[in-house]
């Protein structure tokens, strides 16, 4: 539904510099889908959704919506953005402070192309205004709202015009913890019932995880990997994927074996031989790093039989509640594992280890060619 | 993430787009707003320059390029004398009016003197007693054959001795000063205001005295606010032109402003001349202004707005708390009381006469039927209004779509924009009267002698105003309430009309408040350009006092003193919605 192919951007920043805001970025979102861009600031996912907003101008690329072309360097097009009828939420929100709730989400059926009677106006605003449960509030001024409810009439405004795309920047890092997580899920909501094609952008995994079909996790103006938010989880395709969505330990290894029919391999480590899986094909004596999630790094008391086994010291253990970080160090390196609060393992004391080889995922070093 | 591409910029044209859907009302708003301040600010300073190297233009003989003027300006050694009066005149008034408007706004910020109300009165007087009006005032107060100061001192000692003789070096900066004080005050309030507390206190929790305290930190932390203040005060009063006029010419002391009026009035008139001496007297004042807003720039580094709620503790003055408070009363009747009824009870006479219980006999209303029935007043009231409403709307529109390129876009060239429309700043009045009259003189388009070149000069002495104003709200409005509007799919002109221009709604009637008030006591400017029929209000003043009619001025003083009065009442009340302020 929405592609964009081959999209360049940069500027200048306030020193001359020119900032390569992105590079080579292409992607695709299905029909009612939600896409996440996923990355830290200044990656360019920002700059990304702007431009498929027309708010900024790439360098060359191509921005399409079904059929119709927004934004082609090659065929010389672009769409002002008050032509393309895309919604947009932005991470301000923008609530326009001189007009009161139905003013705002009233604007884009005033101002657009399309003319619709006042009483079409009317009901259309209403609808919406209901759908994100504001609609005792219509004549409320819109600074009175509180941060959730100014969130919601952002979102309600984006919607009013039916647009063929919904655009969100960040839009829920200015809303309290408690807030943003009963807002997550309202959004979630309403984008699966309206079915309406979104592109999300947010430097929270979490959010990113729990909301989206597909993710792009963006990095120097480069998307580093396209995938389900389990694909990216689980299967990170580089170090930056592995080490930016969530948390993990990495180890570098050599291969030494390769199981070709189970796409399973045998690496050389610092802490000792591992059975390890992973998504590209890789000959022995590839180098690479082995990206281990804590919570897959299982601890006993007692020692586990076969391979991928070790035995290791508690270094150091932190409470958290709902389960317990250990500090483990085998041989000379420190992994970190959460484990479940029933473990009592006290720091100096032996404990051991056991890592599924599924859950343990080689990647193909390139820092060090 | 920090974004600055170019935002909404011109779109490349396409096949399918017809040219009514590419050509955009934006462009035609913004070019009409740059090509007309570019117009209104940088000519008049270009045909200043050219008329000072040519001679003037006859029906006879086309201008010739000469150096005449400046030879004439700066071969005499009068020229020396004229430059020594102004910067010494200059000098003595900014340092004046510096001291004592500083030593007020001590202590009314940091020290516990009693009737602080009377401050408030100071944040309007500025705005409501115009300067032609004080100067007359301080005539009539000290002058040394009626002056009521002398003459009181005179009958209590007994004597004949001019205690007090405003016609002098001395009385002119004496009277600006004191009209500038108020000025000095407002800024070295906002610089004391500005500190953080907290600065001073961890000076004391470290140990300091007070008097350490006030040197090496308190001092040094505005050192930028004083000099910039100094500046500013110097700026003001080198092209200050009622009291150098009034007070100076009657004696012979000329200063820049004095002269170039001389030379244009002069028979015939040297306008040459006077160009070569407006260029010097821009060159200082550029200079002032330069780095003035240099060390203003400056002064942010130092001033740190912690925005914490508290004030510092006030310094406790003890018995001497109503000295200062003595002080301040003194101050007050100079500053306010003495001018106004002095003016007051001068419009009730039927001639000047000093105050005495066989003139309160005599007191009249005859000044005022006069001045009502005076036949060019009601032209001249229309004139004003119509010229201060006029300017003061077309200033305020067209810098909005000025700051909005300056404040919103990225368009390269715009710190240029920026720099024209405030170029006015640095023009004094008469020069930029001056600049405009050659102008008009040479391309003659039939405005030359009507009030249009007057409308002309107003918006284009009070642009740098309606700029700042807008550029404080512009900043305020953050840009995604603008992009918001784009993505409901609004074209730049509805954007511009419901949301820009609603959002910055309290600084445009600000800002409008304040142009409309301070264009209506215009004098200077007005001076060059008006002719019969065009008069304003202050010429009206000027003209009364040319032909020696004190008391008929008095009355019309005092209820322009009164209008004005009335005038920022109302803003000051509609300032709590929209916070007008000297500037």
């Amino acid at each position: 539904m929405l592609k964009v192919t081959a999209l360049f951007t940069e500027y200048p920043n306030d020193r001359g510099q020119i900032v390569k805001a992105a590079q080579d970025v292409t992607f695709e979102v299905p029909e009612g889908k939600l896409f996440a861009l996923l990355g830290p600031s200044g990656c360019g996912k920002t700059t990304t959704l702007r431009s498929i907003a027309g708010l900024e101008k790439p360098r060359s690329g191509e921005i399409a919506v079904d059929d119709r072309v927004v934004y082609s360097s090659a065929k010389n097009i672009f769409i002002a953005p008050n032509k393309r009828t895309f919604g947009m939420v932005f991470q301000s929100y923008a609530i326009w402070p001189h007009m009161d709730v139905f003013q705002n989400a009233a604007f884009p059926l005033e101002v657009g192309t399309k003319k619709f009677s006042k009483k079409e106006i009317r009901e259309k605003v209403m609808r919406v205004l209901t759908a994100v449960d504001l609609e005792h509030l219509a004549d409320r001024e819109a600074t009175k709202l509180s941060g959730g409810q100014q969130q919601r009439l952002a979102l309600a405004r984006a919607l009013v015009m039916e647009p063929a795309l919904l655009l969100l920047d960040e839009p829920l890092s200015n809303l309290d913890a408690k807030l943003r997580e009963r807002m997550r899920f309202e959004l979630k909501r309403l984008q699966r019932e309206l079915k309406i094609t979104t592109v999300y952008v947010t430097h929270d995994q979490s959010e990113a995880l729990a909301l989206s079909h597909q993710i792009a996790v963006m990095s120097d103006g480069r998307i580093m990997q396209i995938g389900s938010p389990r694909d990216i989880y689980e299967r990170p395709r580089n170090k930056f994927v592995a080490d930016f969505v969530g948390t993990t330990n990495f180890l570098e290894a050599q291969i030494t074996s390769v199981e070709a029919e189970s796409g399973r391999y045998v690496v050389e480590s610092p802490i000792g031989k591992l059975a390890a899986s992973s998504a590209d094909v890789l000959r022995i004596g590839d180098k690479v790093v082995l990206s281990l999630r804590p919570e897959d790094v299982e601890l006993a008391e007692q020692a586990y039989e076969g391979p991928n086994a070790f035995l290791g010291i508690v270094d150091a253990k932190v409470f958290l509640g709902e389960h317990v970080e250990f500090q483990v160090k085998v041989g000379d390196r420190i992994l970190l594992a959460k484990a479940h609060p029933s473990l009592r393992t006290v720091p100096g004391e032996k404990i051991y280890i056991h890592i599924n080889a599924n859950k343990c995922v080689a990647i193909p070093d390139t820092s060090a060619q | 993430m920090p974004i600055s591409a170019e935002p909404l910029e011109a779109m490349p044209a396409t096949a399918k787009l017809s040219w009514q859907e590419r050509f955009d009302v934006k462009w035609l708003v913004v070019g009409v707003c740059v090509v007309f301040v570019v117009f209104l600010a940088a000519v008049p300073l270009f045909f200043l320059l050219w008329q000072s190297f040519f001679t003037p233009q006859t029906s006879a003989k086309a201008a010739e390029f000469t150096l005449q003027n400046y030879v004439t300006a700066y071969g005499s050694s009068e020229t020396l004398k004229l430059f020594f009066n102004s910067v010494q005149f200059a000098i003595g008034t900014s340092v004046f009016a510096f001291t004592l408007g500083t030593f007020l706004a001590w202590l009314n910020e940091r020290t516990n003197t009693p009737f602080k109300a009377l401050f408030f009165a100071l944040s309007i007087i500025p705005l409501i007693i115009p300067g032609i009006l004080f100067t007359v005032a301080w005539i009539l107060l000290g002058s040394p054959k009626i002056g009521i100061v002398n003459l009181l001192l005179q009958s209590w000692f007994g004597t004949d001795y001019v205690f007090f003789n405003v016609y002098s070096m001395w009385g002119m900066i004496w009277v600006d000063g004191l009209h500038y004080s108020p000025m000095a005050f407002l800024l070295m309030t906002a610089a004391f205001r500005s500190m953080d507390p907290s600065l001073e206190e961890s000076a004391m929790m470290s140990g300091a005295s007070m008097f350490q305290i006030v040197t090496r930190i308190t001092l040094k932390l505005v050192m930028p606010a004083i000099f910039a203040t100094v500046l500013i005060l110097f700026v003001r009063s080198i092209e200050s032109f009622e009291v150098p006029a009034l007070l100076g010419l009657p004696v012979g002391i000329q200063v820049f402003t004095s002269s170039i009026y001389q030379a244009i009035h002069q028979y015939p008139s040297q306008i040459g001349l006077a160009s070569s001496y407006a260029v010097t007297l821009l060159l200082i004042t550029t200079i002032g202004v330069y780095y003035q807003s240099k060390l203003s720039n400056q002064g942010s580094k130092y001033s740190t707005m912690t925005g914490k709620g508290f004030r510092p503790r006030a310094i406790d003055l003890g018995p001497w708390r109503w000295v200062a408070a003595g002080f301040c009363i003194c101050y007050f009747l100079l500053i306010v009381a003495a001018p106004f009824l002095v003016l007051l009870w001068s419009s009730f006479q039927k001639f000047y006469s000093v105050p005495s219980m066989a003139a309160l006999q005599n007191l009249t209303l005859d000044p005022y039927r006069f001045i009502l029935s005076y036949p060019t007043l009601t032209k001249s009231v229309v004139n004003s209004l119509l010229l201060s409403i006029g300017s003061a709307t077309i200033i305020m529109l067209v810098t909005s779509v000025i700051c909005w390129i300056v404040v919103k876009t990225k368009t390269p060239g715009r710190w240029l924009l920026d720099n024209i429309a405030s170029l006015p700043m640095v023009f004094p009045g008469l020069v930029l009267g001056l600049s405009i009259m050659i102008f008009y003189l040479n391309f003659d388009i039939g405005i030359y002698g009507t009030i249009w070149i007057m409308f002309i000069a107003y918006i284009t002495r009070f642009l740098p105003y309606g700029l700042r104003y807008n550029t404080t709200t512009m900043l305020q409005i953050h840009k995604e309430l603008e992009e918001s509007a784009a993505m409901s799919g609004a074209s730049w002109f509805t954007m511009f009309r419901r949301i820009i221009l609603p959002l910055m709604k309290p600084g445009l009637v600000a800002g409008w408040i304040y142009i409309v008030i301070v264009s209506i006591r215009e004098l200077s400017t007005s001076i060059l350009l008006y002719s019969p029929g065009t008069e304003v209000v202050s010429i009206v003043i000027w003209e009364l006092w040319e032909n020696g009619q004190y008391v008929e001025l008095s009355a019309l003083g005092v209820m322009f003193i009164l209008a004005l009065f009335f005038l920022v009442l109302l803003a000051q009340a509609m300032g709590k919605k929209f916070g007008v302020k000297e500037e």
